[in-house]
């Protein structure tokens, strides 16, 4: 065990985490982790952080040695897709009885990994640790050591106890397993100037295939992707990589970091979620790898493919925008997607209510509140029952989440939409944007909620709750119906303080402006988030022709 | 007649079993207002949560005492003590119900005494039944948890009846066993009702895990049976449980309140639900009403029209013990031959299989089993989706867990309707798997003849299959 305890000690001197950084050394040595809380906590555990990180090696076999619950009660939950291989998908467990509690389980899982190389010869087995044996003190090291060494395969020991810590300790020691045992021990057949990994990007669903041919098109090679549709060889070869993108930084950020300082492979944070993003993360991967002694050129046919990607997309989404005004999104999801959608979402025209920042770096703040504005209601901690009553309330119209808190939607009647890892499509790149535009639109649009909505005959109507909310919402558009002037003019433009569109109109026709620059100056709009909005509402005004009204006032 | 076996390897693959903890949890909430919480690291709850939401599609309570390294080094008293006052503040549950874990059993916590210091220190807790059920990872299955949690639940919170209290002679306690679906708790019901009987389920699922929809939402289970229902079955007349994991607690019953039980072993099937009918006819001395008598007579029509299809199918079925036994009974009982039986662990009632050999594996023991025995059908839960992908063999998914399907909730398969549909539905799987994938064409004529040779359902392979 102590030397897991010091590769979690390294793990939390992480020097690549900012967060990390900036931390005094007493707080550091705490690590991240905050402690779980008995009775409150949810969420998987670190044996489940890392058969997520590694299971997506489809040609491996993954071994869990512990006790039936561990591989019993959670295997083939994960849909990431193959290329190919398909023993990834296969479960393999010691499943420990009582005598191997009683007398340890190494001879067991020394057996185990024998019978599987001569039932079904994969070009690796990853060793996962689990609580039971870390306690009764099977050494699965040596274990893993011996088999490598007899029968002359390469058996990886993935330390990884549940009780360790939670889920995303588990992606980083299996990120020090693959560091320690794999990464750089083979060579690849050939290598090219345009050799790239990706990190911490699993292809759920297949999403990765929904960038890979602008990649291919640009004659960009993954090398190597860790995790998704990943072969073992690759990754052990992934060390002659030019440069890499890390797509989970939360996951795998050591990795990354310590493949730079071993191997000189630089990389960048960035994601594919999102048009901005994609666009964004296929720039530097150009220029890293340009850096690195690639062709100049590569920059020029990166700008190409992105500038005909994001006009097809944008002109795809903007279909979509008469459909979804005044429509409202709640948005629980973590870390970067809690930002990297919004800017579509946004320029579909839907208005985001809130979003939750549990899963968020500082930086990832910054960003939402760059997207939606000081006042972006960023949600750190929403029960259930909160989240519940904000959408039988109606606050919102669409709640897009990840599987476990879909019935907190479903069960109020409201349209909600799987962006986690459970879902059945794929949201990624610059057609992943769109298919979400159109997922969303199916949702919402759905005629089921409606008889839903109403209650029983039998029901009193005034007690539904759901009534009454649809009932405000029939009054609002009531008012807009008595004054549609008024109410139009008093639409809150964006997220930010106070601006309505009336202000905003009157500054540009009085001062004749032209530019989002001088309508800031002008009026107390500030902020990137309105300045979208304000050139929206720009090209909708005729300079030329003030209204007459104003040209009497005047 | 069957012979169980184990076999001898180390490394379980794709395993069929599932673990004991989330069996008695699942039991648990078949109560009202409950919390389940395992005593183990946060993934033994989360991995459950997950499974049990992929199946039911519903909102699962479930609860963690997270316990980390150093509680697992010291004892997990100070866990145990957080996560109960936890869930009381947070939650307020009606019931808590405990199951330890592989993590907390290697360990050696003593919950029982546990449960007592806590109950010491925080008295506020004095009307909130605590109920603890050793459910070690590393031993027995997942309706073993089942079993013992009931049977538990029966010792703790099930009342002698006052002396002098006459017994309600309408009242039933019904006892079902885990591989019954909320719907056939539902159907049950229903029959009970219509003999003018008032059943009492323990657990209930059908009134928490059925799929309805909640005014508020609540973080305990939803519906179920409440503990003072509980607490009075010790009044009723009868006891019916269903499936023989269900003995130990019918007999808990019986011990603690003097209500005699009859076990029913499985209510799939004609015969099974005749003596089921008969027995409600007799203990509440009404006839069988006329609804029964039709859906007697449109079960045996089924069974007439579904033989063709049935009748000498080579069926490889994997699923725990009673479930086995019920499905695998009435499939026998239709003509087809279990060719491979798999299970998950140790019962009575495996012997009783209508079969040469029944092995308590995994699926890759089944899947070999049906390729070298040539099966013609696959039967169980949904991770033998690949298995039947390889085969090229129709898949007939049930128990626990089916997360590439909706409507696990209420698969029916209890009462002559319940047989009926699950006749229905392998005939029909039977029959599109010929048109799609077995027309008779002029090349393949000569081929399939020549495979039918070597051991291919010949007539010798035939009877052997069904000697039993």
């Amino acid at each position: 065990m102590s030397s897991l305890s010091a590769t979690i000690q390294k793990i939390f001197n992480e020097p690549g985490c900012a967060k990390n950084a900036n931390k005094s050394d007493a707080e550091r040595n705490k690590g991240c982790a905050k402690q779980l809380q008995p009775g409150g906590a949810a969420g998987g555990c670190a044996f489940d952080g890392a058969k997520i990180a590694l299971q997506p090696f489809t040609d491996v076999a993954h071994l869990v040695h512990g006790p039936i619950a561990c591989e019993g009660n959670s295997w083939d939950n994960r849909g990431a897709a193959s290329s190919g291989a398909s023993i990834w998908r296969t479960g393999f467990t010691t499943d420990m009885n009582e005598t191997d509690i009683v007398f340890g389980g190494e001879k067991r899982l020394y057996k185990a990994i024998k019978e599987i190389i001569k039932k079904y010869n994969p070009p690796a087995i990853f060793v996962y640790q689990t609580c039971v044996p870390a306690m009764i003190g099977d050494d699965i090291n040596a274990v893993c050591k011996a088999a490598s060494q007899k029968l002359g395969k390469p058996v990886i020991p993935i330390n990884s106890p549940g009780f360790v810590g939670p889920k995303n300790l588990g992606n980083k020691l299996a990120g020090e397993a693959l560091l320690e045992h794999v990464i750089g021990t083979e060579e690849p057949d050939y290598t090219t100037p345009y050799d790239i990994n990706l990190i911490g990007e699993y292809n759920l669903c297949g999403e990765l295939w929904q960038v890979k041919p602008l990649l291919d098109e640009l004659g960009i090679r993954i090398l190597s992707c860790l995790s998704g549709d990943g072969k073992y060889r690759e990754v052990a070869s992934s060390h002659r990589a030019r440069a890499a993108m890390i797509v989970c930084s939360k996951a795998m950020i050591n990795v990354a970091r310590k493949m730079e300082g071993r191997y000189g492979i630089p990389f960048f944070e960035g994601s594919f979620y999102g048009i901005q993003d994609s666009s964004d993360s296929l720039r530097q991967i150009a220029r890293l790898l340009v850096e690195r002694g690639a062709p100049c050129e590569l920059i020029e046919r990166t700008e190409a493919v992105i500038a005909r990607e994001e006009a097809r997309a944008w002109a795809t989404i903007e279909l979509y925008k008469p459909r979804f005004a005044g429509k409202r999104a709640l948005l629980i999801t973590g870390g970067v997607k809690s930002w990297s959608v919004v800017a579509a979402l946004q320029e579909a025209g839907l208005e985001l209510v809130g979003t939750s920042v549990k899963k968020s770096t500082k930086q990832d703040k910054e960003r939402i509140k760059e997207l939606m504005g000081q006042d972006a209601l960023m949600i750190e901690d929403m029960t259930p029952r909160e989240i519940y009553k904000m959408l039988k309330d109606a606050k919102a119209d669409i709640m897009l989440s990840g599987g476990k808190s879909q019935f907190v939607a479903l069960k109020a009647a409201m349209p909600w939409l799987d962006i986690n890892q459970e879902r059945c499509h794929a949201y990624m790149g610059y057609i992943g944007m769109v298919k979400l535009v159109e997922e969303i639109d199916k949702a919402l649009f759905n005629p089921m909620w409606e008889q839903l909505r109403r209650p029983a005959p039998w029901e009193e109507v005034a007690k539904n709750r759901q009534t009454n909310g649809m009932a405000q919402i029939d009054v609002q558009a009531v008012d807009v119906a008595a004054d549609p002037e008024t109410t139009r003019r008093a639409k809150k433009v964006c997220f930010c303080k106070e601006v309505d569109l009336g202000t905003l109109e009157d500054a540009i026709r009085s001062h004749g402006l032209t530019s989002a620059e001088a309508v800031r100056q002008h009026t107390s709009a500030f902020g990137g988030c309105c300045k979208r909005r304000i050139e929206d509402i720009l090209t909708k005004i005729p300079v030329s022709s003030p209204p007459a009204m104003l040209q009497a006032a005047e | 007649m069957a012979i169980v076996t184990t076999p001898k390897k180390a490394c379980a693959v794709n395993p069929l079993k599932m673990s004991q903890p989330i069996g008695g949890a699942f039991a648990f909430m078949g109560l009202r207002g409950a919390m389940p919480l395992l005593h183990g690291s946060q993934g033994c709850t989360s991995f459950g949560l997950t499974l049990f939401v992929r199946h039911f599609k519903e909102a699962v309570p479930l609860q963690t005492t997270a316990m980390s390294e150093v509680a697992t080094v010291l004892g997990g008293y100070e866990n145990v003590e957080q996560a109960i006052l936890n869930i009381y503040n947070r939650a307020k549950p009606e019931i808590i119900g405990i199951c330890s874990t592989g993590v907390t059993e290697t360990n050696g916590d003593d919950v029982d005494g546990y449960i007592k210091l806590i109950r010491e220190q925080h008295p506020q807790l004095a009307k909130c039944p605590l109920v603890f059920v050793s459910t070690p990872d590393f031993k027995d299955a997942f309706q073993d948890g089942w079993e013992k949690t009931v049977a538990c639940m029966v010792e703790v919170l099930v009342g002698a009846p006052p002396v002098g209290v006459e017994r309600d002679p309408a009242r039933v306690n019904v006892l079902p066993g885990c591989h019954l679906t909320p719907g056939d708790l539902d159907e049950l019901r229903t029959i009970l009702e219509d003999f003018g009987l008032k059943p009492s389920f323990l657990p209930d699922l059908a009134g928490s895990l059925d799929g309805h929809i909640p005014g508020e939402f609540t973080p305990t289970t939803i519906g179920g049976i409440g503990v003072d229902e509980v607490a009075g079955m010790g009044r009723s007349s009868w006891t019916i449980a269903i499936g023989e994991q269900m003995r130990r607690a019918a007999e808990a019953i019986q011990a603690k309140a003097g209500v005699p039980f009859r076990l029913f072993e499985r209510l799939c099937g004609l015969i099974p639900n005749d003596e089921f009918i008969a027995f409600l006819s007799d203990i509440s001395g009404r006839p069988v009403p006329a609804k029964y008598r039709r859906q007697r007579g449109q079960l045996s029509d089924a069974m007439l029209d579904a033989h063709f299809h049935v009748g000498g199918r080579k069926l490889a079925i994997g699923a725990e013990p009673d479930l086995l036994f019920d499905l695998s009974s009435m499939l026998h009982e239709m003509g087809a031959q279990v060719t491979a039986a798999v299970t998950t662990t140790q019962s009575p009632v495996l012997e009783r299989i209508g079969t040469n050999e029944v092995l308590i594996g995994d699926l890759e023991d089944l899947e070999e089993l049906a390729r070298t025995r040539n099966c013609d059908l696959l039967i169980t839960h949904s991770h033998g989706r690949q298995a039947a992908a390889r085969l090229k063999i129709p898949f007939y998914r049930t128990g626990f867990p089916m997360f590439d399907r909706i409507g696990a909730g209420h698969q029916l398969s209890v009462g002559y309707r319940g047989t009926r549909d699950v006749i229905f539905s392998i005939a029909n799987l039977v029959i599109a798997d010929r048109e799609e994938n077995h027309q008779p064409a002029p090349d393949s004529w000569r081929t399939s003849r020549r495979s039918l040779k070597p051991g291919r359902r010949s007539f010798v392979d035939a009877t052997e299959g069904s000697m039993a």
